[in-house]
């Protein structure tokens, strides 16, 4: 890198928008539907370990052993399945770290309703799923949706990653900068990234406050 | 699994500069120094603001943020301002361990039961005697799980440092990617695993070993 090079070049952000959006548009599809395919997978799983205890444990452990495989390690040995530089081979193992973060979250969710609330359903003639979707599940909610954060963040910033196999969404703008020696492309897609995730954060935050309207109406009262 | 017989029988793979012992010490040299690191700052700053209660919440949110980072665009624009070297790749992995021990060491100090810590102080304990000798030892559980997340996480993406040119496991990784060394790529992947699974089994004999038993049964009762 020569020395006058200066940190951002703003001309070539202009020049290259377009390519930057469809980064950035590929890096949100690539992290958003590993946590929401956490989420689906993560809700019966989660009932399951909640209501029969001894599936817990085991649960837990692999989920451990999961979160502990490294993204890149995981990406290249689902290369010869899935393919190079395709988006499946990115997905899918994000999708196995969203679940390892969200099956714990809907389990503690689960179990932070309190008895009293659970038998008062039941005095109330509720059925078990329909105590389970009106009563329980919206309780759950805080404690699950705190999990989606966390899982969707890291997604949003471990998709870039998947630059070193060829498909990494915004992390493809950091191999670029390295091979060019230029630091634009860099700061740009490190911005980008965390925008994205800030962004994805605070909906989230907005989605908790729509769906847990009793939260805003106790503290406000 | 011809490829992992072709990578871990090769007796070239285990000696010389490039052998799988020298890659793994250097793999541990970056992961450890940058745990340290993380640990130094995120431990004391944690425990600050559990105990105190003070700036909490800035701070928790700030490690939310920081957990957005790319460690990869992190490490190549450090790397492209700074030079090659051993501290430029410690930047990024101290950045990714510090969010989950801060707010672990945090939640952990701030989750001890106001009634314990009232009763320290009615004993007459002074303020740092009250965190050194009830609530660090009751939030150890906690503490620890934060240390070891990072660890898992540190050792996993210290892979990534060998993209630009550092040793480390990665090097079988990102070389045998980019010669169509299939075997040393899935060699490499399957050592860094089972390095993490190593960490996660450590982790949990320090856990054994480290917290109270008071405190171990009264979290196993729960």
């Amino acid at each position: 890198m020569s020395s006058s090079e200066p940190l951002i070049r703003w001309s070539w952000i202009g020049r290259n928008w377009p390519m930057i959006w469809d980064l950035l548009v590929d890096n949100a599809i690539m992290a958003l539907l590993p946590a929401l395919f956490g989420l689906i997978l993560a809700l019966p799983i989660g009932l399951a370990c909640a209501r029969w205890r001894f599936l817990y444990q085991p649960t837990f452990g692999v989920m451990n052993v999961v979160y502990s495989l490294p993204s890149l390690a995981v990406f290249i040995v689902l290369i010869p399945i899935t393919g190079l530089a395709e988006r499946a081979t990115v997905i899918i193992p994000l999708t196995f770290y969203a679940l390892a973060v969200l099956i714990p979250a809907v389990v503690d969710g689960l179990t932070s309703v309190p008895d009293h609330v659970r038998q008062a359903a039941d005095a109330m003639g509720f059925r078990p799923l329909r105590r389970l979707i009106q009563v329980e599940l919206p309780i759950a909610v805080p404690v699950v949706l705190a999990g989606l954060r966390v899982a969707t963040v890291s997604s949003i910033s471990l998709v870039s990653v998947g630059a070193l196999i060829g498909r990494g969404g915004l992390g493809g703008l950091f191999i670029t900068g390295w091979q060019l020696r230029f630091p634009t492309p860099i700061i740009v897609g490190i911005v980008l990234v965390v925008l994205l995730a800030v962004v994805a954060d605070g909906l989230l935050v907005l989605a908790q406050r729509l769906l847990t309207p009793w939260a805003r109406a106790r503290s406000a009262g | 699994m011809n490829w992992l017989i072709e990578f871990f029988g090769d007796p070239a793979r285990w000696s010389g500069p490039y052998g799988i012992p020298v890659r793994l010490a250097e793999h541990l040299e970056f992961s450890l120094l940058a745990l340290a690191l993380a640990a130094l700052i995120a431990v004391p700053l944690g425990l600050l603001i559990g105990h105190t209660g003070r700036g909490a919440f800035a701070v928790v949110i700030a490690a939310n943020a920081a957990r957005a980072l790319p460690t990869l665009g992190l490490l190549v624009l450090v790397m492209l301002l700074a030079g090659l070297g051993t501290l430029p790749v410690l930047v990024p992995l101290v950045a990714l361990a510090v969010p989950p021990i801060l707010v672990n060491t945090y939640e952990g100090i701030r989750g001890v039961d106001p009634d314990l810590r009232d009763a320290a102080y009615g004993m007459g304990l002074r303020s740092h005697q009250v965190l050194g000798r009830v609530q660090v030892p009751v939030a150890l559980p906690l503490i620890l799980l934060g240390l070891r997340l990072a660890a898992i996480q540190v050792v996993a993406t210290a892979t990534v440092a060998a993209y630009v040119g550092l040793g480390g496991l990665g090097r079988f990784i990102i070389d045998g990617l980019a010669t169509k060394d299939f075997p040393s790529t899935i060699g490499g992947a399957v050592l860094v695993v089972l390095l993490a699974l190593a960490v996660q089994l450590g982790f949990t004999l320090i856990q054994r070993l480290a917290v109270s038993r008071g405190v171990s049964r009264r979290v196993k009762g729960r």
